[in-house]
């Protein structure tokens, strides 16, 4: 009679010890997607800014047709990829990130504009989601590895091998991409 | 990446399962020499400390914000400070944004408050906006957003009210007693030498427990501010912004006007100091602020382990902030690599060239006494003496070792 007893006190205690460790990587799963969708947050903002950037520096900036072309065109594209697979969307987004750079590079040969109250404003929103970008990819990655350690590490090891649970993916930044987001220059 | 701060909360559970152990162990001496009853005594301080609490938890908040007069701000008022707050929310991956406060006070300092996550406030001083550049703000605004993630808010307040509970009731206590026993009114009838311990042991803990308790408060207090320092960095990747941040508030000699003794812990630096004087290392509920730059600027990458090294290392003892198992899941290699200046940062500092011309010439009759120079990557500059003969060196202002050539 004892040895049922015991035998099902720890048949108890390992079916909590399945939920409890279960629910934990749902709950980091969770955190981790949502974390995705903050990148993608991010995105669409630079996106929506730059229409606004092109209207106040187009009055200012004639001879720089080309920059600013780049520009629109290296945003549309990534747009029009926003659903695509994850690698030709992320080279959209550097191609991107490296014309806005360049654009605002020019700048500062062109003293009016930066006097202009409205495109200080753009200014600091643009880099400010520069920022953000960086840090939601940032706190992305550090989602990804929590999950993965759970994922990986003895005992919840056993439950995530039980119920199929996949590894998180980093978002690899290269190094060549890290430099060629916007240098916004505040002076 | 964050397990390590649960790992590190029982420590500032057993620390508040203390204080409380105090509080009741007053209520139960109060009781059985006031009432001839420890049970009435105990609930006696439980019903002050219940009350305290409830205040504390639904009207804290408010009551801190309109202390120190402050106004709440919204996306237009400062695009830059709150979307240096946004950044620091995405960073952290706080769930909801905080709102955000200015004081308009030439006072450099900030603060945190709210009982949870969800329901939490920065607030920060007009000084501190103008003094400060992006990353700096950045960092301390890092460090205000790590105690809410932590938790300390809630923490803090836990332990505030009981301390003040406790320093309330020893108070009153000692006033009844010294009247009481001047009348020779309400004693315990109980006598002889049971009653003398227990008025002796009454008495001892009187005195003693506000003591022990504020001990007790400071210690979890100074915890709680190197842990938020160390997320404040993980989560910027720039430790060099709070450093700096620091170095430019210990260096204001500005005090804050709306502050008040209450209100003191929740701020980044100790808002009390002698007037006229830089805030120094005498603040209690703060880490010694040189100390904490010492740290912040010794850290050779932005994780939580990289933190414990630094802290370890300044405090030349074993125990770091957290535990060594915690701190071994913190890996990743380069994702926690510290990040470079922010172009704002980098342009702001040009130094004047009257003063390069004085350092070259300085540096020209150094050399010619045959001294040595050892530059530091904090950007200290070290001279030795022809005479040491050591290999290494240790740098004062950071803190790294150096070696001699």
């Amino acid at each position: 009679m004892i040895a049922v007893y015991i035998v099902g006190g720890i048949v108890v205690i390992l079916f909590i010890f399945f939920i409890a460790t279960y629910n934990g990587l749902i709950g980091l799963r969770n955190q981790m997607r949502n974390a995705w969708a903050q990148i993608d947050v991010q995105l669409k903002r630079r996106y929506d800014l730059i229409p606004n950037l092109m209207e106040t520096v187009k009055g200012y900036m004639k001879h720089e047709r080309e920059t600013m072309e780049a520009v629109t065109k290296a945003r549309n594209l990534a747009q029009s990829l926003a659903s695509g697979d994850v690698a030709a969307r992320s080279k959209a987004e550097d191609a991107l990130g490296g014309a806005l750079s360049k654009l605002l590079a020019v700048v500062e040969n062109y003293p009016d504009l930066k006097a202009n109250q409205n495109f200080l404003a753009l200014q600091e929103e643009l880099a400010s989601t520069e920022n953000k970008i960086g840090f939601s990819r940032q706190y992305y990655n550090d989602s990804v590895l929590r999950m993965n350690n759970k994922v990986q590490m003895f005992p919840s090891n056993v439950v995530a091998t039980m119920t199929n649970f996949k590894l998180g993916e980093f978002f690899e930044v290269t190094v060549t991409e890290e430099r060629a987001a916007p240098k916004v220059s505040f002076t | 990446m964050w397990e390590q701060i649960s790992a590190n909360r029982w420590r500032s559970v057993v620390l508040t399962a203390g204080m409380g152990l105090l509080l009741l162990l007053i209520g139960y001496f109060l009781g059985l020499y006031f009432f001839d009853n420890a049970i009435i005594g105990l609930i006696l301080a439980l019903i002050v400390w219940g009350i305290m609490s409830l205040i504390a938890f639904f009207q804290g908040d408010s009551i801190l914000l309109g202390l120190s007069r402050a106004r709440k701000i919204g996306r237009d008022d400062n695009p830059r400070l709150y979307n240096i707050v946004e950044e620091m929310k995405i960073a952290s991956g706080l769930e909801r944004m905080p709102e955000i406060y200015i004081i308009d006070d030439p006072a450099l300092n900030a603060f945190a408050t709210g009982r949870d996550p969800n329901k939490a406030s920065v607030a920060v001083t007009s000084g501190l906006l103008a003094k400060l550049n992006r990353d700096e703000l950045q960092g301390v605004i890092g460090h205000e957003i790590a105690h809410i993630k932590n938790r300390d808010v809630l923490l803090m307040a836990i332990c505030a009210v009981m301390l003040g509970t406790i320093v309330i009731l020893a108070w009153y206590a000692t006033r009844v007693l010294f009247f009481s026993g001047m009348g020779g009114g309400r004693r315990s009838s109980g006598g002889g030498a049971g009653g003398l311990i227990i008025l002796a042991v009454g008495i001892f803990l009187l005195i003693l427990a506000p003591i022990v308790a504020q001990i007790i408060y400071f210690t979890i207090s100074r915890k709680r501010e190197y842990l938020a320092d160390a997320s404040s960095a993980l989560y910027t990747r720039y430790p060099e912004g709070l450093a700096s941040a620091l170095e430019k508030i210990s260096a204001s000699t500005v005090q804050l006007k709306s502050a008040n003794k209450a209100t003191a812990p929740m701020y980044t630096m100790n808002p009390f100091r002698e007037k006229g004087k830089a805030a120094s290392n005498l603040t209690s509920t703060h880490p010694p602020i040189q100390e904490r730059i010492r740290i912040l600027r010794a850290m050779s990458g932005a994780s939580l382990a990289d933190y414990d090294r630094a802290y370890r290392e300044a405090k030349g003892g074993k125990v770091g902030i957290a535990p060594a198992s915690a701190l071994a899941l913190d890996k990743m290699a380069g994702a926690t690599a510290l990040r470079e200046p922010s172009a704002e940062a980098k342009t702001a500092e040009k130094p004047p060239q009257k003063v390069e011309r004085a350092r070259e010439t300085s540096d020209m009759m150094w050399r010619l006494s045959k001294y040595r120079t050892v530059n530091c990557t904090c950007g200290t500059k070290l001279r030795v003496s022809p005479e040491f003969k050591g290999v290494n060196v240790k740098c004062p202002h950071c803190g790294r070792t150096l070696a001699v050539q």
